[in-house]
């Protein structure tokens, strides 16, 4: 009898890392709304032609092949699909949870109906503030009432409400009335997400930062407000990063748990690293799933910690914060690899005073660029 | 207090499944996760709304072979509904 000579556990497969366990599909950068707070590319107008249906329920069945377990699908407005209810039907009866993540134009009666028998589980409605002129103003629409019945019908429907709010200059000394009116309409879940200053949100950065003490005062609306509402509502408060000096793991960590895949077609670790340069990211039409995730050049760059600069690798907080977010780190120093200027211990974290100095100082006097296809164009810039 | 008779089912807002990927049960809920461990998947599998507390303490005892889990279980449940995860049916 021959001797085994190679050790039994070398014959298993090589472990690998788990697969993602978040597939967000942006389907489209269309979009009816105008925010001048949105994270999408300026120059979303350049990218290319809109995946298919094929290309895209292909894209879901890899992804719950790797183990994937949470659908979201976004945009731009991803109700201006006509093929979302298929896409959602199959993403369900693979086992995914499904979010739909919209600003509710477009949700007809009709619609939801059809949304309802294909299993979407959740709908996360967008509204911009609590009262019809502030809400038409920042989006530049008219789209106030519209939300508000869209939510009672989504509510109706036995849905999970769940509301999002993109709190900014303009809207966060509203917030007693935003969270009045998410418990009015019985949501079980509010997200108040502070500015991310990405995309339109950076060039309109000076007219859309709060000061520091409308922070303080909306941080302490929302304290009053979970402590009236306990389990009844939910509320996340998602602080901003600048004032916040603390830098985030973005995504949980480059390449760890969550792949996008924009409208047409490039596989990304987070929402916004099209804007990244020297950057090859891979088409999902022309590459699997489970090699963008595991080989790719592109989701191993900044995997992990080993990459990380000087003054990240010698930082207790490395393995909490992966030296922040890339993209933010790009577009305030120009380099990719940097330190987040977010943190104080970063060599550039001047930047950051200097834009909340100008946040104190400021009488809303910016005008607000508004997110739309001829601005696109026009800019020709990514953020 | 748990009231006589009432059965604790899933919260409409998770929904309970076997993810083979993650070898576990888990609970899902708009844009989240919750791995549970082994014990808690097997309690929670059994919160069907059909089943009151003996008959769910009754059920577990049997499969695996074990006596006096009664307060183990009341205690997970109680922490499950203070998570929302669960509810309980009228008695």
């Amino acid at each position: 009898m021959d001797t085994l000579l190679v050790p039994p556990e070398a014959l298993q497969p090589t472990a690998r890392r788990p697969g993602p366990l978040w597939l967000l599909a942006e389907v489209t950068y269309r979009c009816p709304l105008h925010c001048a707070f949105c994270y999408n590319p300026v120059d979303f107008a350049a990218a290319g032609p809109e995946l298919s249906t094929d290309d895209w329920l292909s894209v879901i069945r890899q992804a719950r092949a790797m183990g994937a377990a949470q659908f979201g699908i976004s945009g731009g407005e991803p109700l201006l699909r006509d093929d979302i209810e298929a896409l959602v039907a199959e993403a369900r009866r693979l086992g995914f949870y499904t979010n739909l993540i919209t600003s509710g134009v477009g949700l007809t009666e009709a619609r939801l109906a059809a949304l309802k028998e294909a299993g979407l589980d959740h709908i996360q409605l967008s509204f911009q503030d609590a009262t019809r002129e502030a809400n038409d103003l920042i989006t530049n629409t008219r789209t106030f009432d519209l939300k508000r019945k869209v939510a009672a019908l989504t509510k109706a429907a036995g849905y999970p409400t769940v509301i999002n709010c993109v709190l900014h200059r303009s809207n966060i000394d509203h917030l007693d009335r935003i969270i009045e009116m998410a418990a009015e309409i019985g949501a079980e879940y509010l997200e108040l997400a502070n500015t991310q200053y990405h995309g339109w949100a950076f060039l309109n950065r000076e007219a859309l930062m709060p000061s520091a003490a409308q922070l303080a005062q909306a941080e302490a609306v929302t304290e009053r407000w979970r402590q009236k509402l306990g389990k009844k509502m939910r509320i996340l408060f998602v602080t901003p990063d600048y004032q916040s000096k603390k830098p985030k793991k973005c995504m949980n960590g480059w390449g760890e748990v969550f792949l996008s895949v924009t409208p047409d077609g490039l596989a990304l670790p987070c929402h916004t690293a099209r804007m990244l340069p020297g950057l090859d990211f891979p088409d999902v039409r022309e590459h699997a799933l489970d090699w963008i995730w595991h080989d790719s050049p592109l989701f191993n760059r900044f995997r992990g910690t080993a990459w990380l600069p000087d003054t990240c690798q010698t930082c207790e907080d490395k393995d909490k914060d992966h030296g922040g977010c890339r993209c933010q780190a790009y577009m305030l120093t120009g380099n990719p690899d940097a330190t987040d200027p977010v943190c104080p211990k970063s060599p550039d974290h001047a930047l950051i005073e200097t834009a909340l100095a100008t946040a104190e100082r400021q009488h809303n006097s910016h005008p607000l660029i508004f997110r739309d296809p001829k601005a696109s164009k026009r800019l020709e810039r990514a953020f | 207090m748990i009231p006589a008779g009432a059965c604790p089912r899933i919260n409409r807002l998770f929904r309970f499944q076997w993810e083979p990927a993650q070898q576990a049960h888990v609970l899902l809920y708009p844009e989240g996760m919750v791995k549970l461990n082994q014990s808690a998947g097997e309690i929670l599998k059994r919160c069907d709304g059909t089943r009151d507390l003996p008959a769910i303490v009754a059920d577990l005892e049997a499969s695996f072979n074990a006596t006096g889990l009664t307060a183990d279980v009341e205690a997970f449940l109680a922490m499950a509904e203070e998570q929302n995860w669960i509810d309980w049916t009228e008695a």
